[in-house]
């Protein structure tokens, strides 16, 4: 009897073990993307440091009971995307537009574009059209910038942002076509 | 997924398939510079110092404008303190006071009551006779006879 309690004890203390690696190598390979896509959604450094932290925190919490019906980075990401939201709706909120001095214009996001093999006029050309698309992106909807955002900048599937905001794919689509139209309306209209 | 097969799949979405391999360029554009932006903003030198020397100016001049307020707290309690019990000893003694006035009355009136009976006794009980006197006085008369 005590023989077979140390046994489960034992093997209760390495499946926390185990757990507690996995997570750990679930941060090191995920925490860029989840701080690129809040940072994208905030254009606040400090807001999405400190919504990646809550983010982490609240997967290490509730890491039991993810079952994998989905990737981690999904999982993840669907915890970011309600973070962002109930951040924005808070009343903490307030405090945030009032110091949103520190969030970055997203049209000024066109000067990190890499120069890569191009000439100063392409890039310059390239930087103008970037930035008009970040004045597009502030201007949609809550919710068509954030599939906006994860299609374009994180590069997920159409099933993959379903699954992540809780929307059907169809809507997916829906909100992504809108926010496609209005930017190429845009930089139709500004060529 | 291929980019190749992401534009497809994206052309599946919009209405305006044949403009979306323009516009796709630009928004491979966007997502390089979003990406050196949040990979430069995520690896940046964070601010820790910045906050640490920031509480070194603040910690200090909170603690002393806690420090006193609780002193003051404390001396204002301690005098307030004082104060009542220096009110209750005078209370206390005003009450005792009261108490040895009202005694002192009490017996001097008690003394003029007993001084008034003396004096009745002495002055008046002596100019009335006795019941019995002129039955004495004629008891007298007969024997002397």
């Amino acid at each position: 009897m005590a023989a077979g309690t140390a046994l489960d004890m034992t093997t209760m203390a390495t499946a926390e073990e185990i757990a507690a690696e996995e997570f750990s190598a679930v941060v090191t390979n995920h925490r860029p993307r989840i701080f690129r896509f809040l940072l994208s959604s905030t254009r606040d450094v400090d807001m999405a440091e400190t919504l990646t932290q809550e983010c982490f925190l609240k997967a290490h919490r509730n890491w039991a009971s993810f079952r994998g019906e989905s990737s981690a980075m999904t999982w993840l990401m669907r915890i970011a995307i309600n973070l962002q939201k109930d951040h924005w709706r808070s009343r903490r909120i307030q405090f945030w537009r009032q110091t949103q001095s520190h969030a970055l214009d997203l049209s000024e996001v066109s000067q990190w574009l890499p120069s890569g093999e191009r000439s100063a006029e392409q890039r310059m050309l390239a930087q103008e059209r970037v930035g008009q698309v970040g004045k597009v992106i502030e201007r949609l909807s809550e919710r068509q910038r954030t599939i906006f955002l994860l299609r374009y900048v994180d590069e997920m599937e159409l099933s993959e942002i379903a699954r992540a905001t809780g929307l059907n794919e169809g809507t997916v689509k829906a909100h992504l076509s809108r926010a496609l139209a209005r930017v190429r309306a845009e930089l139709g209209a500004k060529r | 997924m291929k980019y190749e097969d992401k534009v497809e799949a994206d052309k599946e979405v919009c209405n305006f398939a044949d403009e979306l391999g323009e516009l796709d360029e630009t928004l491979k554009d966007f997502r390089l510079s979003v990406q050196a932006w949040s990979e430069a903003a995520y690896n940046r030198p964070r601010s820790s110092e910045i906050v640490v020397a920031r509480n070194q100016i603040w910690r200090p001049a909170v603690g002393w404008a806690l420090g006193c307020v609780l002193i003051a707290g404390g001396v204002s309690a301690e005098i307030y303190s004082h104060h009542r019990e220096q009110m209750k000893v005078v209370a206390a003694r005003a009450v005792e006071q009261q108490r040895l006035a009202a005694i002192e009355s009490s017996l001097r009136a008690r003394q003029e009551d007993e001084d008034l009976l003396a004096k009745v006794d002495s002055d008046v009980s002596r100019e009335v006779p006795s019941a019995m006197e002129p039955l004495a006085q004629m008891m007298a008369a007969d024997e002397t006879q």
